[in-house]
């Protein structure tokens, strides 16, 4: 890695997202963040870009950018993504296209563009967001848990198309934290999730955390292509 | 705005970043009529990627010109615009002239 390291984390106005951008900025690393919307925080180290994941020519923007402040990327965080609680009957189009639109071609065009810059690097990191609810099939998320399997997916072959570029792929699956993205569902089925952990807790940040820690690691280029399920699913 | 004649260079320098890291079997020449893609090339799948992000990498790096060349008009054409160094070279004047009459 470059020294300071740069590391792009998508989704970073609230939640994970914000908690990575905190996390890696205090840590020494010059980070790089996105959202659709604007933030309300400033941290040292950390620069933002208001732009929408899958919009291609916004995207090639701010790689572009990258490309010309930092020379390169280090690391990428695919922490962006939108979720849809709902049963499949009542589930409409549009909303189920917005979901894999953003979780599964946004991931994807991150990565690809990732890619482009840690090749010029020689080496790099990319982690992507997988979710408990694939291997649960949980009910009420067939669209979301669809396309979190598309990035598992995504992930396992990305890893074997960019090994030659000593670029490692792989993917951490949160359990239910405490964030606006499972906000409108009811407690009840949250807590039914959690009993079907091998340890039934609520995950925190620093759990997502840990496993991203992980992966970032220069210790960690052995690994790729894995998918890290939290809780014990 | 890149002549023809620039980016035919651009290319070559590309190449010889390529041929750096390539056994002799591998190496391409610096030709116009070097084929990259189908028939008659020496390069495989891999080769052609790495080839097509160096050569992103120099527009980016050298002019401030962010393409992404593996684009879905390159992969609609019933003739590749990856076929030889001449064919990219007019895609990429294509291209660029595209996005200066937006």
């Amino acid at each position: 890695m470059s020294d300071p390291a740069v590391v792009l984390i998508t989704g970073t106005r609230k939640g994970i997202g914000r908690h990575l951008a905190e996390h890696y900025a205090g840590g020494g690393y010059r980070v790089v963040g996105c959202s659709r919307k604007p933030i309300d925080y400033q941290l040292d180290n950390y620069e933002h870009h208001c732009l929408d994941v899958t919009d291609e020519p916004a995207v090639a923007r701010l790689f572009g950018a990258i490309r010309s402040a930092h020379g390169g990327l280090d690391a990428l965080i695919n922490n962006a993504g939108i979720a849809s609680m709902n049963h499949a009957l009542l589930t409409p189009l549009d909303t189920a296209g917005r979901v894999l639109k953003t979780n599964v071609l946004g991931t994807f065009l991150f990565c690809r563009e990732a890619a482009k810059l840690m090749k010029k690097r020689g080496s790099g990191r990319i982690v992507n967001f997988s979710s408990v609810a694939v291997p649960l099939k949980l009910e009420g998320e067939a669209v979301y848990a669809a396309s979190k399997a598309a990035v598992t997916t995504l992930t396992e072959i990305l890893a074997r198309e960019l090994a030659p570029m000593n670029v490692t792929v792989n993917a951490v699956g949160p359990t239910p934290i405490k964030t606006d993205l499972i906000r409108s569902v009811p407690e009840e089925k949250l807590e039914a999730i959690v009993r079907r952990q091998a340890i039934a807790r609520f995950g925190q940040l620093r759990d997502v955390v840990n496993v991203v820690d992980f992966f970032l690691r220069p210790e960690s280029d052995f690994v790729t292509g894995q998918t890290i399920f939290l809780g014990g699913v | 705005m890149l002549t023809a004649n620039d980016i035919i260079v651009l290319i070559f320098e590309a190449i010889d970043e390529f041929n750096a890291e390539q056994d002799e079997s591998k190496r391409l020449k610096k030709s116009p009529a070097t084929a990259i893609f189908g028939r008659g090339t020496v390069l495989d799948s891999l080769d052609v990627v790495n080839l097509i992000v160096t050569i992103e990498g120099k527009l980016a790096d050298g002019h401030e010109i962010f393409l992404t060349l593996a684009n879905e008009k390159a992969m609609s054409r019933k003739v590749s615009p990856f076929r030889t160094v001449e064919s990219l070279a007019a895609y990429i004047e294509e291209l660029l002239q595209e996005g200066s009459d937006e």
